[in-house]
């Protein structure tokens, strides 16, 4: 099948309609564009998870009855929502890049005599460069990747961290009262009863941030992931015939029309499953959504 | 950091995967968006004069080199933080750039720089002008007086912005330009008189790194010397290029 394409579209300066658009959309260029779009997926289902870690210690460091703790995930939470997405996504990058080359270069280069700064440049030994220069490009792309992964996590965790400290103080106060009278510790009660009651006062806030994190997805590029958006532009700008074999004009609208069917496809998915999660995650509970649901349960029992 | 995988990849990763020695391989940062020095290709690879140049400098240099992308407006804080060793992006020698990074010898002759606009009578001294952010002809066009900058990120855009009536010119190197006007089919031309700005085009390194630059230094004088820089020049900047 793909020998069959490529010896099809071989001279594509011959073909037309369909044939030439099936050529042109299986350029090796689509399919790293095709390929930005598992990038971007497998962003979202790593992040989600680890933001989410990140807001609930931030959370729980709020709430801490040590003042350093509190002080800590208060501050946290504080300075990270204060900062502009981009300031933040530019600047934190290739200091946290540094800041692990440099952590690196103490440990593995005790000798080195030279500065790590000279004048504008950062100069660490080349065994403690991350990745290594010799490392294949695969590990850069995977190092890249990570760095973006833990900018995101730590810029939306701190959202997380908001919602769930919010959530935490909406559970009833009686549900813990009833907890110490039973004579819980305070960690049992804030496993065993807080904290299976806060998700659904936390869901609707955190729904939000999953809408928020994937539109935020084409900050990706500004890390340096090739992200759909980066392809997106690269592909549907202008290109003449000296440059490529399929020579077009300005299809970026095109292309970004393909991005925001995928966007409004995947939000309306998400919300779905959010739905889903509400529902069940009501069930049960002493609010006006679980009392409608044990309502209506009655009824047709 | 920023990454396309190129070319011999599989041939690359053996072989750096015999060198231990760190610096064996170069990382070449370009911006894959200034066609004809460097862009994608169908394959999705970095192509272009700057590829064939790259490859053959390192060829001569006998280094292993990659090659890596990266946007424009962050290109020069990449490498000096260490992110990759060297730009080969049709960066022009300016003094500016010169307090931060360090160039070998140009591999372009100054070449000149010029205006394309949708009409050629065109007032260019009350105009509206686009250029790349951060480029010598984005500060040419500041230091005309009653020209206004329009400034985009990335080369593309710039044309854009005339053909959609955004702006009324752009300004660029001619050997970019030359392309585009061709192949408007008469829409586009150029207007005023070419402007000769910069040092030529060189490569760019970190102060801190003068051995590499001074192997590639002597790379690009052997081809000089031999003549091939010129045939690259002739091949993908075209006959009117000004030549060594």
């Amino acid at each position: 099948m793909e020998a069959a394409i490529l010896t099809a579209c071989a001279d594509p300066s011959t073909l037309s309609g369909l044939s030439w658009l099936v050529c042109y959309l299986t350029t090796g260029k689509h399919m790293a564009f095709y390929g930005s779009f598992g990038t971007v997926l497998l962003l979202l289902a790593v992040t989600a998870p680890v933001a989410l870690g990140f807001g609930f210690a931030a959370a729980m460091a709020a709430r801490s009855r040590i003042w350093p703790l509190s002080w800590f995930g208060r501050g946290y939470i504080a300075i990270v929502r204060g900062v502009p997405d981009i300031a933040f996504f530019l600047f934190f990058v290739i200091a946290l890049d540094q800041f692990f080359e440099w952590l690196r270069h103490e440990v593995k280069c005790p000798d080195w005599d030279q500065p790590v700064w000279q004048g504008n440049d950062f100069v660490v030994c080349s065994a403690a460069k991350l990745p290594l220069n010799n490392s294949a490009q695969w590990v850069h792309e995977a190092y890249g990747f990570s760095l973006a992964v833990i900018t995101f996590a730590i810029v939306f965790g701190a959202f997380a961290a908001n919602v769930l400290y919010g959530a935490m103080r909406a559970v009833p106060r009686a549900q813990l009262e009833t907890a110490e009278a039973y004579g819980m510790t305070q960690r049992q009660t804030f496993w065993r009863i807080l904290v299976p009651q806060m998700w659904v006062y936390a869901l609707p806030g955190l729904s939000n941030l999953w809408m928020v994190l994937i539109k935020a997805t084409p900050l990706l590029f500004l890390l340096g992931v090739e992200d759909i958006v980066y392809w997106a532009r690269e592909l549907g700008g202008s290109k003449t015939a000296k440059f490529t074999d399929y020579p077009h004009g300005d299809w970026r609208m095109w292309y970004f029309l393909a991005l925001l069917v995928f966007y409004l496809a995947f939000t309306w998915v998400s919300e779905k499953v959010l739905n889903r999660l509400m529902a069940r995650l009501t069930h049960g509970q002493a609010t006006v959504g679980g009392e409608a649901q044990r309502k209506t349960v009655g009824k047709a029992a | 950091m920023k990454n396309i995988l190129i070319g011999t990849a599989a041939l690359a990763m053996l072989a750096t995967a015999a060198l231990a020695e760190s610096h064996s391989v170069v990382r070449l940062g370009t911006e894959g968006a200034y066609p004809p020095y460097n862009f994608i290709n169908d394959a999705g690879e970095v192509d272009g004069f700057e590829r064939e140049l790259g490859d053959e400098l390192c060829k001569r240099a006998e280094l292993t080199c990659e090659w890596t992308t990266n946007d424009w407006d962050s290109i020069i804080p990449n490498l000096t933080s260490g992110n990759y060793d060297a730009i080969i992006a049709g960066m022009s020698i300016t003094d500016e750039r010169k307090d931060v990074i360090d160039f070998t010898q140009n591999y372009t002759p100054p070449s000149p720089s010029a205006f394309a606009a949708m009409s050629a009578d065109l007032d260019l001294e009350s105009a509206v002008i686009s250029a790349q952010t951060g480029t010598i002809q984005a500060a040419h066009v500041t230091s005309m007086g009653g020209a206004t900058l329009l400034e985009f990120a990335n080369p593309d855009e710039t044309i854009a912005a005339v053909k959609n009536g955004e702006a009324d010119a752009v300004m660029a190197d001619k050997d970019f330009l030359i392309p585009v006007v061709e192949e408007s089919g008469g829409d586009m031309s150029f207007v005023g008189e070419d402007v000769a700005l910069g040092g030529g085009i060189g490569m760019g390194f970190r102060k801190s790194d003068p051995e590499l630059r001074e192997k590639f230094d002597t790379a690009i004088q052997s081809m000089k010397d031999d003549g091939t820089l010129n045939a690259l020049i002739v091949k993908h900047l075209g006959e009117d290029s000004p030549k060594f």
